[in-house]
């Protein structure tokens, strides 16, 4: 089985060869908020009491020309040029782009197709760079210590400049968020703490260690979207986080912030069932946050808008969690995006990898890694090493549905997951797409919960795929059909126009023939002039 | 009298709903064949010409007057024999062909003699040059469909599997998955079926 995570068999403390899971222990999983539907996996936060640590520099720093949802980056530094730390080496290309810094100082080895954290271990373009251990910063952007004096659009710029992207996994280019439309004004500035999948905890981390900076960032963010009120929403489940929020707004006296404590249910940190439990609201399908009044971001977005801003430093380092069973000592890690991953792990003890299975993400969305020799990039929130045998996808059967309908109660969209599975197995994908099937945000509640062990997330991004695919050769077809029409127009006018042509000619040659014949004497000038 | 009543009534209103359809099918005349057309837009629109019909057009054509069976584009394969099957109301066929992978023409530039033969064969015009120059493919436009590889006089015309790019990935449905790629601690890439 390729790819997804959907659980862990005995990380999750959920027998998958144990079968249907029994009345009381779903009960003890479906949680209550909100929201409806949603689970409680087991959290495995073993990292939770680690301090972030800094990872040492990498012999070499691999950057993928795009890691943000958009178009790929164009690459403004040569081969065997040297760069310094901040330096922009690639630019955007189109307005959905964010750019790409150099890490640290060194010299551009090389720019060449490496393989990036993909499901499909596929390849793309890479800047990669041999670091000199100077660490020398390029000093192009100076700190803007006052931003409140500051125009917004300047800090947006200085947001878009620093390749900010969302960090909490969905990587998109964080000053297109921030754009003002005045049929829509942003009301209210959501920090989303929840940091709902088992396992991670570099956003708990960072509110712990980082709070002033974090909470100077969304002031940044509210002053750039021009909001008034101001939440930072964290679960129940991290109390020490939510005292160092608290304690942080107090040593600053931002009273237009409020700290929000949610009871812990995942998948609350996906956007969307966040603003429901925080406003009660829920953003309609097909609509933006934006377009009631909400603003959403991430911790670790946040805290990287406060360095692009108060240090100048754009987006060059993030914090990962480093977990999984295969890892000798958990941790949250600091470090420059580009390290290969390999070199990351070592750093937690794990250096053998084969039989290691390697999850880009959480456990319950994020996506089984190919390939292991890839660089870090910034959607990496965590890394998790798992043995083969705990890998709960790689274990499970997949049997028949007892149409038992525990995934219709806990779908925190309101989906019908059953349904939509059997139409996408049956390749009947106007069928899926009559059951919202695009309304899916892929948290795998369903596939959690499930007790015949279908793997319906799975199910989904397939069909996803399949439909985006359709959609584009039907879209070729129709471009080669218009282009083979007007080839077609094209051959019939010039038949038509070539015998018109040969018509004409034998016409005036019967009319030659027969004036010739009509005014013997007269001369051949006049025959000339006829034809002319 | 009643009789003769009713029967004139219902004479009338006989006459008076043919004269409203005579008029009807003038007005709302639709020039071409509806069939074709909705058979056409079903086809991949390779132009190939693997169908035994020199487009698809001329394909959709006849299959809509019924000449052909449902079952003869090969690019389309299963998904459009079954669409077309469904227009036609007629029970599906298997397709016989399978489609090879998808593919791209690419002229070797330096060999080419520009004699612009190729340029005559492509059924989309995805082929660019003048005479006694260098010829080029335009990739987003070439269909695969092979036509312009057998005219070339000096065979310099090769059919290049399209590269699978990262952006046009899909995942694959469960279990079906074709390959998993595994680097070992060293960097070494295996490839095994899955
Ligand atoms: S159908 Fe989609 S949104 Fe609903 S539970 Fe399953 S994965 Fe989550
Ligand atoms: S797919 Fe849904 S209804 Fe069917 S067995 Fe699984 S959880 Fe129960
Ligand atoms: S085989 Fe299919 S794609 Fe090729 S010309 Fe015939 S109908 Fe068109
Ligand atoms: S047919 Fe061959 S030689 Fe002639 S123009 Fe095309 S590529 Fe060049």
């Amino acid at each position: 089985m390729s790819g997804l995570l959907d659980r862990f068999t005995t990380l999750l403390g959920k027998g998958a060869a144990k079968g249907a899971a029994s009345s009381i222990e779903l009960k003890a999983m479906i949680g209550s908020g909100g929201f409806s539907g949603g689970v409680h996996p087991k959290q495995m936060k073993i990292t939770a009491g680690s301090p972030i640590v800094q990872s040492p520099l990498p012999p070499r720093l691999i950057l993928p020309l795009k890691q943000h949802i958009g178009q790929i980056c164009t690459p403004i530094v040569e081969v065997g040029e040297r760069v310094l730390r901040g330096q922009k080496i690639a630019k955007s290309q189109g307005y959905v782009s964010a750019p790409v810094h150099a890490p640290t100082s060194g010299t551009v080895l090389a720019i060449e197709e490496h393989a990036v954290p993909h499901p499909s271990g596929m390849g793309r373009l890479c800047i990669i760079i041999e670091p000199d251990g100077k660490d020398e910063a390029d000093e192009s952007l100076p700190p803007i210590t006052d931003y409140r004096a500051e125009d917004p659009g300047v800090i947006r710029e200085r947001i878009r400049l620093s390749g900010i992207v969302g960090l909490g996994g969905a990587v998109f280019p964080t000053f297109i968020k921030m754009l003002r439309d005045h049929r829509h004004p942003v009301e209210m500035v959501i920090l989303n703490g929840i940091e709902c999948e088992p396992y991670l905890t570099c956003d708990h981390r960072l509110m712990l260690e980082h709070s002033a900076a974090i909470v100077r960032g969304l002031d940044i963010i509210m002053h750039a979207v021009e909001a008034q009120r101001g939440v930072i929403a964290i679960e129940d489940n991290k109390p020490d986080a939510i005292a160092a929020m608290q304690q942080a707004l107090a040593d600053i006296a931002f009273e237009h912030i409020e700290v929000r404590v949610l009871p812990t249910l995942y998948p609350q940190g996906s956007e969307k069932q966040l603003i429901q439990s925080v406003t009660g609201r829920q953003v309609p399908a097909g609509k933006l946050p934006l377009h009631i009044g909400v603003l959403c971001q991430n911790v670790g977005t946040t805290r990287a808008i406060h360095d692009a801003v108060c240090l100048g430093q754009p987006l060059t380092q993030r914090v990962v969690t480093v977990s999984g069973d295969a890892v000798p000592s958990p941790a949250n890690i600091s470090v420059r995006i580009g390290t290969p991953i390999p070199f990351v792990l070592a750093q937690c003890g794990l250096e053998d990898l084969s039989g290691v299975r390697l999850i880009h993400g959480g456990p319950m969305m994020g996506e089984r890694l190919s390939r292991l020799n890839v660089p870090l990039v910034k959607s990496t929130n965590g890394l998790l090493a798992m043995r083969q045998e705990a890998l709960y996808s790689e274990n499970a059967v997949e049997e028949p549905c007892i149409r038992c309908g525990h995934c219709v109660t806990v779908c925190p969209v309101g989906l019908v997951p059953n349904e939509l599975a059997w139409h996408c197995r049956n390749d009947q994908f106007d069928r899926g797409q009559e059951y919202d099937l695009f309304d899916c945000i892929e948290c795998g509640c369903c596939s959690y919960v499930c007790p015949s062990h279908i793997p319906l997330v799975h199910y989904f991004r397939y069909a996803k795929g399949q439909v985006a695919k359709i959609e584009k050769e039907r879209s070729f077809a129709e471009l080669s059909k218009a282009r083979s029409e007007a080839r077609d127009n094209r051959l019939a006018h010039e038949q038509a126009e070539r015998a018109a042509r040969r018509s004409k000619v034998r016409k005036q040659q019967a009319g030659d023939a027969a004036g010739e014949e009509v005014s013997g004497a007269e001369t051949s000038g006049d025959g000339k002039e006829d034809k002319a | 009298m009643n009789i003769l009543f009713a029967v004139l009534l219902l004479g009338g209103l006989a006459l008076l709903a043919g004269i409203v359809l005579a008029i009807a099918s003038r007005v709302f005349h639709i020039e071409g064949d509806p069939m074709m057309e909705r058979i056409d837009a079903v086809l991949p629109q390779t132009q190939c010409g693997q169908c035994g019909y020199p487009g698809c057009k001329p394909y959709a054509t006849a299959v809509a007057s019924g000449e052909v069976d449902v079952n003869k584009c090969v690019p389309g394969g299963e998904r459009a024999m079954l669409a077309i099957a469904d227009l036609m109301g007629v029970p599906p066929k298997e397709v016989e062909e399978e489609a090879a992978p998808p593919m791209l023409a690419y002229i070797r530039e330096d060999e080419c003699i520009g004699c612009t033969l190729c340029i005559k064969a492509c059924p989309v015009d995805a082929i660019i040059g003048a005479p006694k120059q260098y010829h080029t493919v335009v990739e987003s436009h070439c269909t695969g469909c092979t036509l312009c590889v057998e005219p070339c006089p000096v065979d310099c015309i090769d059919m290049l599997g399209k590269p699978e790019v990262l952006e046009e990935w899909t995942w694959s449905a469960p279990g079906k998955s074709r390959l998993v790629i595994e680097d070992s601690a060293e960097g070494e890439t295996h490839v095994r079926a899955a």
